[in-house]
């Protein structure tokens, strides 16, 4: 199937491109880190972990949310999500190699990274977040690959296959839960010693991850002649909504425990990253935005008028993006190493040689995303699944207005599907 | 044959990466490094076969057994003991690194990390 | 020939199981005895502690000397950013024990500086986290650090509760002054973490780590376990508090107050 990939419009080949200078850009700052060492990032003593492992996080994250779209397909036979799937499962693969690529590139040694398998520490989280991560990996790989090829050629996905997908909705929890237990089990990180730490990052996985594989596919669909049916983009709108709403919730809880036990050290992340203490504000206006986009996201997304409104729900979801990036991505590690041990406070931000590095690995995941999702939306296009019919419907969507029998007629009865589906 | 000249030039050029290390190399005969041995020291911790070709796994085990057990005395075949310690026991013969690692490792091609971290004898510069 | 090479392989298949099977020691020994001891002189403990009197020690100055004597033995650079390496160094009270704050501390404890280093904990989180066992810790209780092994991921940086870990973040040799390195030991290389070791090297030899020799008596170094020790007698009569209780790490370092 990977030949799909090989044939592309020019403007295709203008992205591929595009990508491949950013990541050669990016492999050169690389090159010039693994010889100078981790000293060219913004990371110190005190901060010792920065950019890297935040967006490492970030993209837990993204990587667990596919099965916001596979779980209500296979637990709850909820058809609208059928030719969502493989995108889903397809995220969670160049999520996986952006979070393997951002811990190889924060390592100050990476050509001895195999001693973690040399050695085999179980009772280092970062042994299991290796072993959840590749499992993880393998496990999409083989969900999705297997069943995009049996579509492809116009069988019904092997039975073999379902304990594997079941795992993987398993296994997707596991991911993110792990991650939050390399955080939440370190006796002198008051802001990350916090029980509902897994809790929240799964919150806003669910939220920020479909978010992004949203917008990733509202992409596609201006690119090819994909189109997500409504009531799947729906349902995961409504997902996003009441994930945010739960991972803010937990916030406060968090807010609440800190300022009302009085405790110092519960209280000094937050009163550093919300107010700024012994003179430092470095991350205030960014931490009052994550609160602002928060309830501007929120807002957009909870009353069903504005929520359903798909001119305004691109914005809804690059708002709530940013948000929760601010709130994972930057002010958890910063948060977390400030105050340092000492009670004081060591600035942190990343040096521009970090961004490039970061940038590379970005770009590296936009690839695998833009290959795997051309390949998947020329199979669909093939068969006519999924497909954007003149009036801006997606042939899966049954209650379309324009929609009559004869532009759904490649299909095999999607209309009875959705009315099982209804009834 | 579909692209057959595509596939025979890519062949060719297969082949002759392939054989390039050879051409570049072909009429020159082949010189043993020569070390230096020390002067007033005739034996070593174990016997010349064992350390020529093993010297890697003991040093790998002294490493372990001096920083990981906490036992920095080898007692060799001969019941003879020493210090384990790259930098005070085998450095103190071997006076030179230059004369005496590199000349195999360069030979060899190899470039272990030992003198990352390790000072040679000759000093650092 | 058939033959042999049939034999061959059988005895090369054997010899890779025994390698398998066999204890790693076999290699160089094979008389059935361990080839390894330790040193003669080698000080033994059931479990290490210091005990800092910073009625003695308390002025960065004291500390320096200290500090310049740990750094030169263990090769430690100077590195001027925040991204340095430090052993042992010097702190307010307030830094060295933020969670026994009093606002109304007698000027004299509030005045001194205090001598921070690894605690070497009895139950050290770094060690917890280490996802290659390239910290662990040694019967003694002592707190060691396998640089061959680390791959710099820094997770028990995160870990210390004390901020008692440095990583090399660059090329260390280049903040060393290489004419005054102590050639018995290493230096260390770019991309490893690296702490102090309770001169591990030093008491292999019989000798006491190299802050307890230059403190002049104000630092004592021993054995925990032995209620007759030079430590267990100081702790019986002096008050003396260890840093972060609550993080349930069970610090080695003692200080008197």
């Amino acid at each position: 199937m990977l030949e799909r990939a090989l044939k592309g419009s020019p403007r295709y080949w203008a992205w591929i491109g595009f990508l491949l200078v950013i990541i050669c850009a990016g492999a050169l700052v690389w090159i010039n880190q693994l010889t100078v060492g981790l000293k060219i990032t913004g990371m110190s003593r005190d901060v010792s972990w920065g950019f890297y492992i935040a967006q490492f996080t970030y993209l837990v994250g993204l990587a667990a949310s596919g099965v916001m779209i596979v779980l209500p397909y296979y637990f709850h036979h909820y058809k609208p999500n059928k030719h969502m799937v493989i995108f889903g499962e397809f995220m969670a693969i160049a999520a996986c190699i952006m979070c393997m690529l951002f811990i190889v590139v924060d390592l100050g040694q990476p050509q001895r990274m195999l001693n973690v398998m040399f050695h085999p520490t179980p009772n280092s989280i970062l042994f299991w977040d290796m072993t959840v991560l590749i499992g993880y990996l393998s496990l999409n790989l083989l969900c999705g690959w297997v069943c995009l090829e049996h579509d492809r050629i116009r069988l019904p996905h092997p039975k073999w296959i379902k304990p594997f997908i079941i795992i993987s909705i398993v296994w997707a929890f596991s991911i993110h839960t792990v991650t939050a237990f390399l955080y939440q089990g370190l006796p002198g990180r008051h802001y990350w010693l916090t029980a509902i730490l897994a809790a929240r990052f799964l919150a806003s996985a669910f939220c920020s991850g479909p978010a992004i594989l949203l917008l990733v596919l509202k992409v596609t669909e201006k690119v090819t002649t994909f189109r997500m049916p409504k009531r799947a983009v729906a349902t995961l709108t409504k997902i996003i909504a009441y994930a945010m709403a739960v991972n803010m919730f937990f916030f406060l809880l968090e807010v609440f425990t800190s300022f009302y036990s009085n405790l110092p050290g519960h209280m000094h992340p937050l009163v550093y990253l919300f107010s700024g203490v012994h003179g430092h504000h470095e991350l205030v206006a960014w931490m009052w935005t994550f609160i602002a986009f928060a309830v501007i996201s929120l807002a957009m997304l909870i009353p069903p008028k504005l929520r359903d409104n798909q001119k305004l729900l691109p914005w809804a979801l690059v708002i709530l993006v940013i948000a929760t990036w601010i709130d994972k991505g930057l002010g958890l590690l910063i948060g977390g190493f400030n105050p340092t041990p000492f009670d004081t406070i060591t600035p942190y931000w990343p040096s521009g040689k970090e961004l490039m590095v970061s940038a590379m690995v970005y770009a590296i995941g936009a690839l695998i995303v833009t290959v795997l999702f051309k390949i998947a939306t020329d199979v669909k296009q093939e068969l006519g699944n999924s497909q954007a019919l003149p009036c801006g419907c997606s042939s899966e969507d049954d209650d379309c207005d324009c929609g009559t029998a004869e532009e759904a007629e490649a299909e095999e009865a999607p209309a009875a599907d959705a009315a099982e589906a209804t009834a | 044959m579909h692209y057959g000249g595509k596939i025979i030039i890519g062949i060719v050029i297969f082949v002759g990466l392939l054989l390039s290390p050879f051409v570049f190399n072909v009429g020159k005969a082949y010189k043993q490094p020569e070390l230096k041995l020390p002067a007033n020291e005739k034996k070593c911790v174990e016997s010349l076969e064992f350390m020529r070709t093993k010297h890697m796994q003991l040093l790998n085990e002294w490493r372990d057994w001096a920083l990981r057990d906490g036992k920095r005395v080898y007692v060799n075949h001969e019941g003879k003991e020493f210090e384990i310690s790259l930098q005070n026991t085998c450095m103190k013969c071997h006076k030179s690194k230059a004369d005496f690692c590199d000349k195999c490792h360069n030979d060899a091609g190899v470039s272990p990390y030992c003198w990352d971290c390790h000072i040679q004898p000759e000093g650092l510069k | 020939m058939k033959n042999n090479r049939r034999s061959f392989i059988k005895l090369a298949g054997l010899a890779a199981a025994g390698l398998c099977v066999a204890p790693k020691a076999t290699l160089a020994s094979g008389g059935g005895h361990s080839p390894v001891k330790a040193g003669p002189k080698a000080e033994h403990a059931k479990r290490w502690a210091m005990v800092i009197d910073t009625r003695k020690v308390h002025t960065e100055e004291d500390i320096k000397v200290l500090q310049h004597a740990c750094h030169s033995v263990h090769n430690v650079p100077d590195i001027p950013t925040k991204q340095n390496i430090k052993w042992l160094w010097s702190a307010p009270y307030e830094e060295c024990f933020p969670e026994q704050q009093n606002p109304h501390l007698d000027d004299d404890v509030k005045g001194r500086s205090y001598m921070l280093l690894c605690n070497h904990c009895e139950n050290p989180p770094c060690v917890r986290v280490c996802p290659t066992k390239a910290t662990f810790k040694r019967p003694d209780g002592i707190v060691v650090m396998d640089y061959h092994r680390c791959i710099g991921c820094r997770y028990c940086m995160a870990a210390c509760p004390y901020g008692s870990r440095s990583f090399n973040f660059g090329e260390p040799r280049d903040y060393l002054d290489l004419t005054k390195l102590n050639t018995d030991f290493p230096t260390r290389m770019r991309g490893v973490v690296e702490k102090c070791n309770f001169c591990v090297e030093r008491l292999a030899k019989g000798l006491q780590p190299a802050c307890v020799e230059a403190s002049d008596g104000a630092i004592v170094f021993g054995d925990l376990a032995d209620k007759d020790s030079e430590v267990r007698k100081v702790l019986r009569e002096n008050f003396t508090i260890r840093r972060k209780p609550t993080a349930g790490t069970e610090p080695s370092v003692y200080y008197i107050i």
